[in-house]
This record gives C-alpha cells, structure tokens and sequence, in this order.
C-alpha cells in the first residue's frame, strides 16, 4: 500500500511545493493537505480542506483518512508576517493539536516531519561557529518567534518520547532564499536595502528553498527520526549578501537599532523583524553533518542560495513580473479529481 | 530597468566568476543568459552547477541547451530514495569535512575571500603592509626557534599575554603568517565580537571566538595553527608589579582541546610585551561602567593622554618558540582525565615561567633587548 500523506499550510509555500513534489512519486497514494487559505499553487491530486489555524478539526481527518504520514510545515518563521498572538495559535496550538491527533489512541500516523528553524538557536556573543544539533543556545531567549519555536520543540520532544514508535523528524532550516520564497531579507534585497547593524558584519548561512523542499522528501521518502539542521554549505558576511543581491546597506545604530528600524519598515522600505537583530549582529551557523550522514545531499551552497536569489530578481526586475498567478478554483479542482467524467491515468 | 546593457556587455566574462574586488552589478550578465534562454528563473538558476564559460557568443545557445539537458535529469523531486541513500557512500568524506566552503561536489560562487571564521586573506595583506613597520622598527621583533612550528598540520600555539591592549597577538601572527606564510586563527575572548567595528576588523584579521568547537574545527578538521592565550585577561589586566607571573592557565581547556585535536601544544614565551604598554592601576568603576572586562591606567596613558591607548612604548620583543608538547592520548574524546588536564596545563605552565625567567636573565635592556 502506498503512503498517505498529511500536509499542513497547504496554502503556505512550503506546503504547497511539498504537496507538488509529492505528487510526482508513485509510492504516495494519497496526498491531503491542510490550509487556512486556497493553495498556490497548480496541484493534481492533492485535495484540500480548509481549516482554522488551530486544526481543531485534525483529529477527525486523521481518523478519517488513515494517513501514515504527516508533515507538518505550518510554522510560522517570520515574526513581521503575522502578528504574535496569531504566531503563538498557528505554532504552537496548531502543532498541539497535531501532535494530539497523531498520538491519539488507534491513530494511523506512523511519521511526524515537523519543520522548524535555526532561529531556535538564536545568536549570540558566546554562540559556537556551527550549532550542533543537540547544542543549545547560548544567549536568553528575546522574541516571541524564538519562544514559539522553542516551544513547538519541546512539545515534539515530549511527543517523541510519549510514542516511541513513531518516527518524528525536526528539521531546523536555516534562512531561506530561492526564486520564489519571501522573507524578511528577500524582502529587503528587493528593495535594495538591506538593513545592517553598524560596525557589524556577521557570517551567515542559507539554504535554497529547493534543498529545503529536497530535505522534506528526503525525510518523508526515508526513515531518519531525529532533530537534524539543514543549511547550506559554508557562510558568507552579510555584506556579501547584500552585494550579490544589488542591494544598499542600511546602516542601524548598534544601540536600539529596531526603534531606528521603525519607521522604515512602517514605510515598507524595509523588514527588520526582532529575530534579525541578533543575525545582523552575530550571525549564525549550524552544522549539517547529521543529516549528510543519513544520505542527503545539497545542490546549493550558502553562497548559492544568495546567488539563486539574485538570478531570479534579477530577472524579475528586468520583465516586471513573475510566475503567472495561480488561482484556485474549487469547483473545477473538484471536477477534475473526483467526476466520473474525467478519465484518470491518461495524460491530459 | 536599472542595468546598463553596453556596460553589461562588457563584463559578460567576468559573470559569476570569484573575483575579490566588488563589482557592483557582475550578476547582469547572469540576467542576460536568463533572458536569452527565455528559461523560468528557477532553471537558469540551477545550473549555477555548470559554469559556462563563454568565449563568443555564437555557441552560446547550443550550450546553455546542452547544459540544461545535462542538469535535467539530475533534477526534481521524483529522485528514488535508493539513489539519496546512496549519495551516502561518496558523500562521506564531504561529512567529515564538514562545512568547508566549497567542499563537495556544489558549486559554491563566493564574492569575497572571507572564510567560514570571518578571515580574509585580502584584509590580512592589508593589515600586514600596515602592521610590517611596526613589527620591524618599532617593536623588532626577534624569533627564536621558528623552525618548531610546523608548515603543516594543526598546532596549538599558546604564549603569555600582556600589556593593557597587548601587542603580542598581531606580533606572533604576523611573524608566523610571514614567515612561515600560513595562517594563523587567534582565538581570544568573545567579548570582541560585541563590539562594533572592531569585533568585524578583529574577525576580518583572523580572531575567532574561543570556544571549544571552534578549536577543534580548526586544528582538527581544517589542520590549521590556532593561537590561544590560556591566562585570559587575566594577563592583560595585571598590572605592571606582577609583570612576567604567569596566571592561572584557565581551566585547562587548551590541554583538554590539544588532546581531541590529536594536535601539539606549541608554548612560546614573549618577552617586550608586557612594556609596551603597562598598566599602573585599574579603575573598576569605569569599567564597569563601560561594560568593559577591566579599565586600565597605562604608563602610556599618563604620558600620552588618551592616545596613549594607541601607542606603544618601543620596546624589544623577543619571542622564544619552546618544544612542542604532544599527549599520549586517545584523541577524539569527549572528555579526559580532569587530573591529567590540570598536571599537563601547570606543567606547561612551569616551562614557560622558566623560558620567560630564562629569557629575562639574559636581557640586558627592555628597549634593545
């Protein structure tokens, strides 16, 4: 029989391009995925259920769908996106409700894949140049996305203990840049500044959004319970960063640079979320090691991953646009995976 | 449209080439192979793999499609996990690397020289031009038993420390960096990375924070030299009445780091430093007040003012490289005997003090040696 799988955030990238990766393997049977919004992206076979950001409704689809897989991608990693009481319901009431669903009593759910986030590190002075994964941070923990984070871990902790015969997969990614993804400093080499702390020039480490996504198959498609870092090789200074993306250093004060940040980013000119503070200042690295030893390789260096970002801005600067937009359709999607009009396993 | 097509042009070759002086803008020419191969961005980018290199531009087209072929079936989400699971045999070696840049099969574009520990090799000749009058007019600096570092492998290097902003580090570095024409990692006090500019230039120069993994990265899977200096700022921070005492070696970490590494201790006993720039009392309150480890008044201060704190007095620097220390222990340990560390850290410790003892007797003068 073939795996059955669970999604969370279909509507998020991740999910999405998790949810199209898996599409394209026989061995899925089934793919549902979870998402607050319409997915994204263009999709097959997987089929969608909205839900609230909590999933109070995760434990009857469980029940329902007999998964045996479940890779939980809907964690918030960017405090600027949402604001921090909807950052505290999406992780850690959300994973809480996952977690109970996947260990409840006659459950299915054989694998949780809980993708997390460097930022659980944190950084600091005293940090190690590369944070193993059973290291931890050096330095208090002073944002709210750090403390959901460490949170949502420590839930996955006890859950891993509680069933010890699931396999559960934390996967910490580092900052991701790539074609298509988002984040605060995407964001701002887009709009060619990227903030700075003055008098400080950090190394940092990326991973390209397709070894992430690489990362999550290779964790689905293998048995490789544990907590395991995935960034790219090597770290680059955050000035070099800025150079391969064409962008402007924004020099902030080293005393209180986010109250300098402000009003820039209330202008959208910048994103300066309180978790890049520390990274601007010490940056991070994390080793990768462990996952390497388990079999996975990357295409992208740190380096690379900045340089695939530039590429793809650099084209979309030159022709004003990206990818067409997709749109959703629910009555057409539904047409086409479930009416007896439409004949399946034929190429259309 | 912000980029400049004739310009562009001309710098087609150097596209995505490493190139240590910053061209604002050598990614045009990645956006133009984008846009002549009409390819989604994320295709172009995957062949950051293949690096083409271009002579004209007439076999441009049938390359980039000849490569876009090679790179496809490489690709994409659909890899058998049997094949991932194989990567591990030839991914191994890559594993006990570690994170080298540039390691492994990945392409790895990189703009600047900085290294993973915040070196660059171009900011170091630049500090060495600076630095090489000061080294050979002002300080004079003398070796003794250069030959015992090695010109290859990891080594340990520890030394006493002194002055209130002491001037042995940079010395022992560039000499060993001269010389020897090998790098040289000064591990030193975290405290540095918290201060603007200075913690960037001290990275930028070579000093990596002391901490335990970073030694061992550095001397056992990189084969590099590290110098520590076990007293801390305890030595910095003496004042010129206990000059040439040694203090307590730390907790014996550097012992403890050597033995993992599987790499010697090599001790070299400075002489000069501590008159360079002596401190006479401490003030507490200011310190504390700067969040600084320790406020010194200097000799050099009194005299000079506030640029005192950047002066040197000339004195001689002598530098005696003793015999390297080597361990009969199992590397790669966790943890070893605390007893044994602490014998090895005060037994060191004994053979400096009399090297430096040694050294003082036969000085004739601070300023000429």
């Amino acid at each position: 029989m073939g795996h059955r799988v669970l999604i969370t955030g279909l509507d998020t990238f991740w999910g999405g391009r998790m949810a199209q990766a898996l599409e394209a393997k026989p061995d899925v049977e089934m793919i549902l995925g979870l998402g607050t919004k319409e997915p994204k992206v263009p999709l097959e076979r997987t089929e969608f259920v909205r839900s609230d950001q909590k999933y109070s409704i995760l434990n009857r689809i469980v029940r329902a769908t007999q998964v045996d897989t479940i890779v939980h991608t809907f964690l918030e990693t960017n405090s600027s996106a949402v604001p921090s009481r909807v950052l505290h319901e999406i992780n850690v009431i959300g994973t809480l409700n996952l977690l109970a669903a996947a260990g409840a009593s006659g459950a299915s759910v054989r694998k949780v894949i809980v993708k997390s986030s460097t930022h659980v590190y944190g950084a600091a002075e005293q940090d190690p140049a590369w944070f193993r994964e059973e290291d931890t941070r050096t330095g208090p923990v002073r944002t709210r996305l750090e403390r959901s984070l460490l949170e949502v871990e420590s839930l996955v902790r006890d859950f891993t203990e509680d069933n010890p015969h699931l396999d559960v997969t934390v996967l910490r990614f580092a900052n991701v840049l790539g074609t298509d993804i988002i984040t605060p400093i995407s964001y701002n080499l887009r709009k060619r500044v990227l903030p700075c702390v003055a008098g400080f020039d950090p190394l940092v480490q990326f991973v390209e959004e397709d070894d992430v996504v690489r990362a999550l198959e290779f964790v689905t498609a293998n048995r490789v319970p544990g907590v395991y870092n995935v960034a790219g090789d090597g770290k680059l200074p955050w000035s070099e960063v800025a150079a391969f993306g064409g962008a402007h250093l924004l020099p902030l004060p080293p005393v209180r640079p986010r109250t300098f940040a402000a009003p820039f980013e209330r202008l959208g000119a910048i994103r300066f979320p309180p978790e890049m503070e520390g990274l601007a200042r010490y940056g991070r690295g994390v080793d990768t090691s462990r996952l390497r030893r388990a079999g996975f390789a990357y295409r992208y260096t740190s380096a690379g991953a900045v340089l695939s970002y530039a590429r793809a801005n650099n084209l979309r600067r030159a022709t004003g646009t990206s990818a067409p937009e997709y749109r959703y359709e629910q009555d057409v999607e539904q047409f086409f995976r479930h009416s007896p009009a439409v004949v399946r396993g034929v190429d259309t | 449209m912000d980029s400049d097509q004739g310009e562009t042009a001309g710098r087609v070759h150097d596209g995505g080439h490493r190139s240590v002086p910053a061209d604002p803008h050598p990614d045009d020419a990645d956006f133009i192979e984008a846009v002549l191969r009409h390819a989604p961005a994320d295709s172009a980018v995957r062949q950051s793999g293949t690096r083409i290199d271009r002579t004209d531009g007439t076999d441009h087209a049938d390359r980039t499609d000849d490569d876009v072929d090679d790179v496809d079936p490489d690709e994409g989400a659909d890899r058998p996990a049997a094949e991932l699971t194989g990567a591990t045999v030839s991914y191994l070696p890559v594993a006990t690397r570690g994170n080298d840049p540039g390691s492994g099969t990945v392409d790895d574009p990189r703009r600047s020289d900085v290294d993973e520990w915040g070196r660059s090799e171009h900011m170091r000749s630049i500090t060495r031009k600076l630095y090489d009058p000061m080294y050979r007019h002002w300080f004079r600096v003398e070796w003794d038993g250069l030959e015992k570092i090695p010109t290859t492998g990891g080594a340990l290097l520890i030394a006493n420390h002194a002055g209130a902003i002491p001037a042995d580090a940079p010395a022992i570095m560039h000499g060993i960096e001269t010389e020897l024409e090998r790098p040289v990692y000064g591990l030193a006090d975290y405290f540095f990375r918290t201060l603007p500019v200075v913690g960037t230039l001290w990275s930028r120069n070579g000093g990596v924070p002391a901490h335990p993994d970073n030694a061992y990265r550095i001397l056992h899977d990189q084969q590099q030299l590290a110098l520590v200096f076990p007293e801390g700022t305890k030595a910095t921070s003496k004042t010129y009445s206990d000059r040439y005492r040694l203090r307590r070696f730390g907790r014996g970490g550097f012992v403890e780091i050597a033995m993992r590494a599987g790499v010697p201790i090599i001790p070299i006993a400075v002489v000069g430093a501590e008159e360079s720039m002596p401190i006479l009392f401490r003030i507490p309150s200011v310190a504390k007040a700067l969040k600084l480890p320790y406020f010194p008044v200097t000799a050099n201060s009194l005299l000079l003012g506030p640029l005192g704190y950047v002066t040197y007095f000339p004195s001689k620097f002598k530098l005696r490289v003793l015999d390297p220390i080597t361990f009969d222990v199992e590397p790669g340990s966790d943890r070893y005997s605390r007893s044994r560390v602490m014998d090895e850290a005060e037994r060191i410790r004994a053979i400096m003090q009399d090297a430096l003892h040694d050294m003082l007797r036969e000085r004739r003068s601070i300023w000429f040696g």
